[in-house]
């Protein structure tokens, strides 16, 4: 009983692998198709702009596989692929945006907005501690409706 | 002062917010920018629609400027595109060379018989591998190229009588004023 569970099991295995399969690429060996998976995974189609380039089911994503795949058969690597896309449709195609001039705020974006904040968290927090030690006496009878608390 | 600077902060932030949803709404944002516009447009050699056995390559048509408006009979937005093409297309004074993409032969002639042709010269791209050294992603896409071969500008999606006015036209300008 156990063994035939088993059996099916690999069964179900073996149809979501030929499922995955749906674009079957005449690839030299096992490693050339996980770099071939790898690059595609971060390329976009440019047709349905939410999905890779691996997943998608558009033509045009068909064709790029395709065109990938030749580039790859005449030797050029990962990142000569990119490029040749890059000259071709932007660098839109990339799911990682490289690090230039136009996506310097998205980069360090975040980064500013951390700083800023930083800055006027401790601007705040030495104004209270000047205020606290000048008026020493106020503070403790008018503290509980300064304002200043929240 | 300082008690009201959360809310300032609050309205800078409703500020930037407010601006995307204008800037979202103020451009289409499925479109991928052309890397190629002030470039050479790519080389090519395609058959022309109506006679395969002749094809037509980017030397062929240098010289003067051309518009090489891509579309296909399966095309929705070809549809809506192709009566203001066959209005305008003459006036504009340019060249119309038709880029059949991923087509089949005979469909796009069957398109072009039932809806006329607005087009100088068509070209055919079967396959759609010429097409990706244009950039091009879907159909209608129009490149307006100069009689030195260098891609000007580039129109994803329909020709509208007003992205004709405000775009095409002066770029047609610009092309006239340089030309000796």
């Amino acid at each position: 009983m156990m063994r035939r569970v088993m059996l099916l099991l690999v069964l179900l295995m073996a149809t979501t692998v030929a499922a995955q399969a749906i674009d079957p690429l005449p690839f030299k060996d096992h490693a050339q198709e996980v770099r071939f998976q790898h690059l595609t995974a971060q390329l976009r189609c440019l047709v349905c702009q939410n999905e890779n380039l691996n997943d998608s089911n558009a033509e045009l994503a068909r064709d790029l596989r395709h065109e990938v795949f030749d580039l790859m058969q005449q030797g050029k690597n990962d990142e000569e692929i990119k490029a040749w896309l890059v000259a071709r449709y932007s660098k839109f195609v990339l799911y990682d945006p490289p690090l230039d001039t136009g996506t310097a705020l998205l980069w360090f974006g975040p980064l500013l907005v951390l700083v800023l904040g930083g800055v006027a968290l401790v601007v705040q927090v030495r104004r209270r501690a000047r205020t606290a030690a000048t008026e020493p006496a106020n503070a403790v009878t008018e503290s509980n409706d300064s304002g200043e608390n929240w | 002062m300082s008690r009201l600077l959360p809310f300032f902060a609050f309205l800078a932030l409703v500020a930037l917010f407010g601006f995307g949803i204008w800037w979202n709404t103020q451009h289409d944002q499925r479109e991928v920018p052309s890397p190629l516009i002030g470039r050479a447009a790519p080389e090519f050699r395609l058959p022309v629609l109506d006679d395969p056995s002749r094809t037509v390559a980017k030397a062929d048509l240098l010289g003067k400027p051309y518009l090489l408006n891509v579309f296909g009979s399966w095309c929705f937005a070809c549809g809506e595109e192709h009566p203001v093409l066959m209005a305008q297309g003459k006036a504009l004074g340019v060249k119309l060379v038709g880029y059949n993409y991923k087509d089949e032969p005979a469909a796009a002639k069957g398109w072009l018989a039932e809806h006329g042709n607005p087009y100088d010269l068509v070209i055919a791209d079967v396959e759609g591998r010429t097409a990706i050294d244009f950039g091009v992603y879907g159909a209608p896409e129009t490149f307006l190229v100069d009689g030195k071969g260098v891609i000007r500008y580039k129109r994803i999606g329909p020709l509208t009588p007003d992205v004709i006015e405000r775009e095409l036209k002066p770029a047609l300008a610009a092309i006239a004023k340089e030309a000796p």
